[in-house]
């Protein structure tokens, strides 16, 4: 392995599973998971693998300890994506539940919509985190 | 003959996963060709996002952890006994 070349090695504790979905709740789901993985609480991983049964990304899933299943809306695509690959999330949120109105085929929403979902998440994850041997 | 890849870099985690495959193939008396795949693009091709990851004939059996030699003797041995692939 060359000095450049990163490993690989190390799994993420936590993955993110945004539905990212076509409203502004699927947007700001997505945006949340961008954000958090960015600031290194996890890496956004692919959910649409996990509905497409990709082998090779459904036994990377489950080598992280943290799954995160993040919806826009009551529909709860991302977590019945992660159920029927039998990898049920530790962590599930639904944007409309923080009170955000669903504006269907509306990609817009304010940075305070999405400091609340984050906020939301990093307290989940904070707690959950805490639970893992080794981490508490 | 069964190919068996694994996905990795090269770093001591995946020279075991070779390992652990040889000694699993002797173990259980199958034949294997080992190929290892280091290039990060390579290795995306199976989707594998955590190394080091194992496929046997084409599939990924598993990634992000080194498996043990019992685990990897049922992949070959459960391939073999549905004599497909």
């Amino acid at each position: 392995m060359s000095d450049s070349q990163k490993c690989a090695c190390e799994p993420s504790e936590v993955l993110f599973f945004p539905c990212s979905g076509g409203s502004n709740c699927g947007q700001i789901a997505h945006y949340a998971a961008v954000s958090l993985a960015r600031a290194g609480r996890g890496k956004f991983f692919c959910l649409a693998g996990m509905g497409g049964h990709v082998k090779g990304l459904l036994e990377s899933a489950k080598a992280a300890k943290v799954l995160v299943a993040i919806d826009g809306c009551p529909a709860l695509c991302a977590k019945k994506t992660l159920e029927h690959a039998e990898l049920p999330p530790q962590i599930h949120l639904v944007v409309t539940e923080l009170g955000i109105e669903k504006k269907s085929g509306n990609l817009d929403f304010s940075e305070d919509e999405l400091a609340s979902c984050r906020g939301t998440l990093e307290r989940e994850l904070d707690a959950e985190v805490a639970l893992i041997p080794g981490r508490g | 003959m069964k190919k068996v890849h694994v996905l990795g870099p090269g770093c001591p985690k995946c020279q075991q996963v070779a390992a652990n495959v040889a000694e699993a193939a002797k173990a259980a008396g199958v034949e294997v060709e080992v190929e290892k795949v280091s290039k990060p693009m390579d290795i995306a091709k199976y989707g594998v996002m955590f190394t080091p990851g194992l496929a046997v004939e084409g599939e990924v059996v598993c990634a992000g952890r080194i498996p043990g030699v019992e685990e990897i003797k049922g992949w070959l041995g459960a391939e073999r006994a549905e004599g497909k692939k």
